[in-house]
């Protein structure tokens, strides 16, 4: 794969891969990710890149996985590993297949998020940051992760699963555990974040919204462009009106 | 130029300039730590806040660029109470071990919290610890003390011109660090001068001298021909550190590793008395009058002059090889030589060999051909100087000789005389960047002239000036780089071949086969010893190195810091070492041994009696010693003898940065740089290739 | 007023219906832009300005004002539009739902605002955790450019407007614009120093404008239905509709598009199902994300909610998270709690942050407990002070401004934990380290 255009204008020890390559598809994928930032900024590239190799590597980035992406984007190691310690979402030690991250801020702790994580540390016998011994799961404590009108919640591995008790999450790991496909999303049965029992709003919208919405179906035209021709239509009549009265004016000169 | 009131006082500065620069222009002070005008403006200690006529909060007076109209307040309560706040803040983890810490007495958090801080601590939380880091054998970390300033990390990147150093991990928990590992930059010790806390302090220094024990001396360094401004502090007679001095044409406020740790190697092997060859073969102790009188015997007997020759090295001062010419001329021979490393230099037009463009010229050039050179090594500040020009773009750099990795972009042409050869004709697309430049330059390495054609080469290297407008009215742009501090100064003065006589080559040649029978060398350790044959050889100097192993007769000399003396740098400046320390046991400042051998061997002794009336003698010699740490512009004119030059690449002068000379090579510190840095990569070529 | 449904345009918030490409034009979305386009970049400009739309991110900065920094001609530099999606206030969660429910909603205000920007290009910056938010705004994206509605002569307006995602990976200060734009450059997310500013010099050094999704995402209409539906709803210089996302003790939590200026208390009785126990049953309120202080109940009582009255309150609205606490809250644990969430995100660049998040958080997770000294409410009340003001960026005011509304709101709760402890622990205890 091809490097980057950038100059190199400092030095600095050649980045130390051990061996560690993205397989044909990563690749594919970081030159799809590269074609998205301009030629001389390629360095844009190294969320994504490091994304790519903590996939790859099952879950975790180690020293020559970073370094492979410093190599990639021509980057000092130091700036990839700088980038990658920056980051909570890298982690630097495996995780289980199924990582448990639960969200502990106050919006969750207020609806019940500590129980969550006793739930947890003392179902598997794992405490923060630890892999049960099996290797199946992993907890990490982490913050907001921003789905609070569902709270308490957790991701597990990319998926959220919210609405959260801790029998509810028990069983979810005890689903997970059997190798059965777990729903992401509302544990109590709500389709996204409109009030438990259903949504009080938007009762009267439909496929189309409202009844009688102009612009359904790609219809109507935009007031923003009614107003601007109205305008233009009485800017053109000003003109003709101002066109008539100074006519003679004009003639003079 | 902005006109703003700062603490009610009006004051006008030039555009540009920060509030930071501008309240110190008004003469208020601001303190800070992450602030340094030579690295980008990173604004996060927050010390440096001050107040600002309708802004809602203080502003950070580095970052703010001084506007017209602005009111600047430096001391109000707001800002006051800022400072103790950011002071507070940078105590509350920070370990308070003054006493242990080889920054005491010379620390700016300790400075400031003396001047704005609290008379004592509300923090009642167990304080952060964080492991040390490996920075290599000069650079000794206890990072619980750093305060995240980020100084160091900027000037690795920036200045140095070396991507090693870095921030990992995020708020409390960040930590400046390298991937472990030594940090591979000759610029390295400049690290420690940045750190405003103790987090870097000097490894070899560590633990042996408080700042307030230490005698300061300014002076000049001799470990390249730059010659960097230093300071030598001194406890007794012992040099303990070398540190840098402000000079913004030479090393700005820089020095290299050499510079700053070879001086370790000041105190082993140091030749304190004189020695005498005995009919054994073994050198044994002896008294001045004892060595004189055996000088003497041997330099008297000689009815043919042209039997004797002199070659002075790399660390000499001026007043030395000036006595040494006197001498030699008075003895009647011409066979002397400066040169020790043979380079082709013409001596006769000061031109062709000094660094016309100087170092801080550099700054005005928009192309720069790099020829047998590696700054680098041969001169890591105008390596940086160099730099430097380069991040302020629009500035290429060609290079011929060995590929060496610099810290700017370069385009590399080709190896050796072939390459410059094309480029001389045109043939190469490097001509077009010179012929379009404005302000082009070339940097002439000894290693393109010292070589059987290096006259060629540099007769090559003018007519190459002239071809592609480097030399005008208004602009110099050829350069010969030198490595040693006493080049220039030697060709100033003449220590070189007269009438008739030999040179380095010439030299070696006669006595090898004979022809020359006397040979003195002051402080020349880098020629082929084996060459002398069966000379009688006398050597002056300060280290126990190849010349003295060969000699007959050693008279021991003064090492830079023990000797008031003058040095040339490779643009032509004059500038002035300083003693520091006296030299050890009997050895004695050089000048003065000539002088006093000159009684032995002469009618009439030389003409000196003092330090002053030698530099009258300078002066006399060369005008450009009058003016000390100036650079007139030197005239152009005919200079190189032109002739057939081979088709070979350019080899490198110094195959071991750290290693250069007898003090750096008598230097524990510089032995452990050696195994760090050199010796695992030629092991790594020694493989590959 | 509360709103109705016909003035609502999150119309797919709760997911109901599809969220792809013909989902969305059923909704109308993509309808007329090209016609949009038409009027001219200084229209558009004009119609985002005149509808005083306040910035739904945070700060409630108006956008037709921030994309009226940009230059008006192109100095040979490249324009860029970014759109924050690094949804991480706690307590937010409204992006979210644009995202994954109605994108193309997202894409067509990006096209727009590029259009008025000058610019050719769009980032969205997205939270790394949304994983399948971002699926949908890729598969959104690239249904798009399929459409021709995005790409070169986008909805054959001959504007081209490329719109690429970039996901983030866990950092609540890339939400600072200028840390989103270091980190979008490949570098750690640190806020820069200003000026200079985005619009001057952004994202690789180009004139950047930085806006949150759900402000992007709600122009379209407003050139749809236009200023004066707008400005018809809410109060003056607080106009609009707003996602309200209501979290913690009320019965049914949600998130709901509401009039801004509707009362709080309207707000949680109406769409989240009452406080939990009876509004008597209410502590505080923190009325806009965590960055914001809370307010205790007897402000709530009639407060509305909008960037001015919010302000007026010594608190803001913020990102217009809602987090309720009732009488069993442990207040200073909940703001202890916060505290540890600015601990964990500072990015450690500047000095009082660095320093004075974990400090906070030290002495707060004490006085949890009580294991602390009355005093230490003035010296932690000071620490606060020393934090807000001094830092780059605001995450430090952000960090500071709860605590300071726990000690201004709550001082007497804390101080009889110091008194309860120190009557079975002993009166000079002296504090340890609690970790």
């Amino acid at each position: 794969m091809s490097g980057t255009a950038r100059p190199k204008v400092t030095t600095f020890p050649a980045p130390n891969t051990g061996g560690f390559a993205f397989t044909e598809e990563n690749q594919a994928q970081a030159q799809r990710h590269l074609a998205k930032y301009p030629d001389n900024n390629k360095a844009s590239a190294v969320l994504p890149l490091l994304w790519l190799a903590q996939r790859q590597n099952g879950g975790h980035l180690t020293r020559e996985s970073i370094e492979y992406v410093a190599s990639l984007l021509g980057m000092a190691p130091i700036r990839v590993h700088e980038v990658a310690h920056f980051y909570s979402m890298f982690n630097h030690r495996p995780v289980g297949k199924y990582f448990i991250q639960v969200c502990r801020t106050t919006p969750c702790m207020l609806r019940g998020s500590d129980e969550l994580i006793a739930a947890v540390k003392d179902k598997l016998g794992v405490g923060e940051g630890e892999v049960t011994e099996d290797g199946v799961f992993s907890m990490r404590e982490v913050e907001c992760l921003g789905a609070c009108c569902n709270a308490p919640m957790v991701q597990i591995n990319d998926l959220y699963y919210e609405d959260l008790t801790p029998e509810s999450l028990s069983n979810l790991l005890d689903d997970l555990r059997a190798g059965k496909d777990a729903q992401p999303g509302s544990q109590a049965g709500r389709a996204g974040s409109e009030p438990l029992g259903g949504a009080k709003t938007l009762t009267e919208v439909g496929e189309t919204g409202v009844a009688g919405y102009a612009f359904a179906n790609g219809g109507g035209v935009p007031d923003a462009v009614r107003q601007a021709r109205k305008a233009e239509a009485e800017a053109a009549k000003n003109e003709h009106q101002a066109g008539e009265t100074s006519g003679k004016g004009d003639g003079k000169a | 130029m902005p006109t703003l009131t700062i603490n009610d006082k009006e004051i006008t500065v030039p555009a540009g300039v920060n509030v930071l620069q501008a309240c110190e222009l008004a003469g208020f002070e601001i303190p800070r730590f992450c602030y340094h005008e030579r690295l980008s403006v990173a604004g996060n200690c927050r010390m440096c806040l001050v107040e600002m006529e309708r802004a809602p909060k203080p502003i950070a007076a580095c970052h703010m660029p001084a506007g017209d109209g602005m009111k600047i307040w430096t001391d109000s309560d707001l800002v006051r109470k800022a400072r103790r706040g950011v002071m507070e803040f940078l105590l509350i983890n920070h370990p308070l071990d003054c006493p242990i810490c080889d920054q005491g007495g010379e620390c700016d958090l300790q400075d400031q919290a003396m001047a704005y801080g609290f008379d004592r601590s509300r923090y009642e939380e167990n304080k952060r610890a964080v492991p040390e880091k490996e920075m290599g054998p000069l650079i000794k970390t206890i990072m619980t003390r750093c305060i995240h300033c980020t100084r160091c990390i900027r000037f690795a990147a920036e200045v140095a011109g070396v991507e090693e150093l870095g921030a990992i991990g995020r708020g409390e928990h960040m930590e400046v660090t390298t991937l472990e590992q030594a940090i591979d930059s000759e610029m390295s010790g400049n690290l420690v001068d940045l750190c405003p806390v103790g987090a870097l302090t000097s490894r070899p220094y560590a633990f042996s001298a408080r700042p307030w024990e230490l005698r300061k001396t300014p002076s000049i360094d001799v470990m390249d021909a730059v010659g960097s401004n230093i300071r030598v502090d001194t406890r007794g007679r012992e040099v303990m550190r070398v540190l840098p001095r402000l000079h913004e044409d030479v090393n700005e406020e820089w020095i290299h590793d050499k510079t700053r740790h070879a001086c370790d190697g000041l105190r082993r092997q140091r030749l304190d008395r004189p020695f005498i060859r005995d009919e054994g073969g073994r050198l044994r102790q002896a008294s001045w009058d004892e060595a004189f009188d055996a000088v003497a015997k041997r330099l008297k007997s000689k009815r043919k002059p042209e039997k004797i020759a002199a070659i002075a090295g790399d660390l000499c001062d001026a007043e030395s090889m000036l006595a040494l010419r006197d001498l030699m001329h008075a003895l009647g021979t011409p066979n002397l030589e400066c040169r020790q490393d043979g380079a082709k230099l013409d001596p006769t037009r000061r031109a062709g060999y000094i660094f016309n463009t100087t170092i801080a010229g550099i700054e005005e050039a928009d192309a720069c051909l790099l020829v047998g050179t590696n700054p680098r090594w041969e001169a890591p500040l105008i390596n940086t100087r160099l730099r430097k020009r380069f991040l302020e773009g629009g500035f290429k750099v060609g290079m011929i000789g060995e590929p060496v990795e610099l810290t700017y972009q370069v385009d590399y042409l080709g190896a050796g005389t072939d390459t410059l050869k094309q480029i001389a004709e045109g043939k190469n697309a490097f001509a077009d960047v010179l012929k379009t430049a404005e302000r082009p330059m070339i940097v002439v390495g000894t290693g393109a002239l010292a070589r059987p054609d290096g006259a060629a080469v540099l007769a090559l290297a003018r007519q190459m000036a002239l071809d592609f407008g480097m030399v005008s009215e208004e602009w110099s742009g050829f350069n010969v780089l030198h490595t040693a501090a006493a080049r220039v100064g030697g060709l100033d003065l003449g220590f070189v071949p007269g009438e008739g006589g030999k040179d380095l080559e010439g030299i070696l040649d006669a006595t090898s086969s004979g022809d020359i029978d006397t040979v003195f060398l002051l402080g020349a350790d880098e020629i082929d010893m084996d060459r002398l044959g069966k000379a009688f050889v006398i050597y002056q100097g300060h280290h126990g190195d190849a010349g003295a192993h060969r000699a007959d007769v050693v008279l021991p000399g003064a090492a830079y810091t023990e000797k008031n003396a003058t040095y040339v740098n490779t643009e032509g400046r004059v500038q002035l070492a300083r003693l520091a320390a006296q030299p050890p046991g009997d050895a004695r400042e050089d000048w003065a041994i000539l002088r006093a051998l000159s009684d032995y061997v002469l009618k009439s002794p030389l003409p000196y009696d003092t330090l002053g009336e030698v530099r009258q003698k300078l002066i006399e010699t060369s005008r450009t010693f009058a003016a000390v740490d100036h650079v007139a512009p030197a005239e152009w004119g005919d200079f190189a003898q032109e002739g057939p030059i081979e088709s070979r690449p350019f080899a490198l002068p110094v195959a071991n940065f750290y290693m250069t000379d007898p003090i750096s090579r008598n230097s524990e510190t510089m032995a452990r740089c050696t195994a760090t840095f050199i010796l695992p990569k030629q092991e790594a070529t020694g493989t590959d290739g | 007023m509360i709103l109705q449904d016909k003035d609502r345009i999150f119309t797919n918030l709760y997911g109901q219906f599809d969220w792809r490409l013909e989902g969305a034009r059923k909704r109308g979305v993509w309808a007329g832009t090209k016609d949009m386009l038409e009027l001219g970049r200084e229209t558009v400009l004009q119609t985002v300005k005149e509808a005083e739309v306040r910035g739904r991110g945070g700060a409630g900065f108006p956008a037709g004002l921030k994309w009226s920094f940009m230059p008006k001609q192109s100095d040979g530099r490249p324009h860029y539009l970014v759109v924050n999606a690094d949804e991480s206030e706690p307590g937010t969660c409204k992006d979210r739902e644009i995202m994954r429910y109605d994108p193309h909603r997202l894409l067509e205000g990006c096209l727009i605002g590029c259009f008025a920007m000058g610019a050719n290009t769009c980032y969205i910056y997205i939270r790394g955790e949304f994983y399948q938010e971002a699926q949908h705004l890729q598969h959104a994206i690239d249904e798009a450019y399929e459409a021709g509605l995005i790409g070169k002569n986008a909805c054959k307006s001959g504007w081209d407007c490329d719109i690429y995602l970039h996901r983030g990976a866990g950092a609540y200060i890339c939400g600072e614009e200028t840390a989103l734009l270091e980190s979008l450059e490949g570098k750690k997310g640190m806020p820069r120093l200003k000026p200079p500013f985005p619009a001057q010099l952004g994202v690789y050094g180009c004139p950047t404008t930085v806006n949150n999704v759900e402000t992007i995402a709600v122009v379209p209409e407003i050139m749809r239905r236009g200023v004066s539906w707008w400005t018809g709803i809410g109060r003056p210089k607080n106009h609009g509709t707003k996602l309200f996302c209501i979290s913690g003790h009320v019965n049914k939590p949600c998130n709901v598009e509401e009039s801004l200026g509707i009362p709080m208390k309207e707000l949680l009785e109406r769409h989240a199902g009452g406080v939990r126990g009876g509004w008597d049953n209410l502590l505080a309120v923190i009325p806009g994300g965590s960055s914001v202080p809370c307010i205790p109940k007897p402000t709530c009582d009639d407060i509305l909610m909008d960037f001015d009255a919010l302000r007026d309150a010594q608190t803001g609205l913020g990102t217009a998270a809602v987090i309720v606490m009732d009488k069993s809250t442990d207040i200073v644990a909940a703001i202890a709690r916060l505290s540890l969430f600015y601990m964990h995100e500072s990015c450690g660049q500047c000095t009082p942050c660095r320093e004075g998040t974990g400090w906070m958080w030290r002495v707060l997770t004490r006085m949890v407990q009580g294991r602390a000294q009355i005093e230490e409410i003035d010296k932690l009340w000071d620490v606060t002070k020393e934090v807000e003001g001094h830092t780059i960026c605001a995450l430090g005011d952000a960090a500071a401004w709860p605590v300071q509304g726990l000690i201004r709101h709550f001082r007497p709760e804390i101080e009889s934990r110091i008194v309860n402890y120190q009557k079975t622990h002993g009166s000079r205890t002296v504090p340890v380290a609690a970790e």
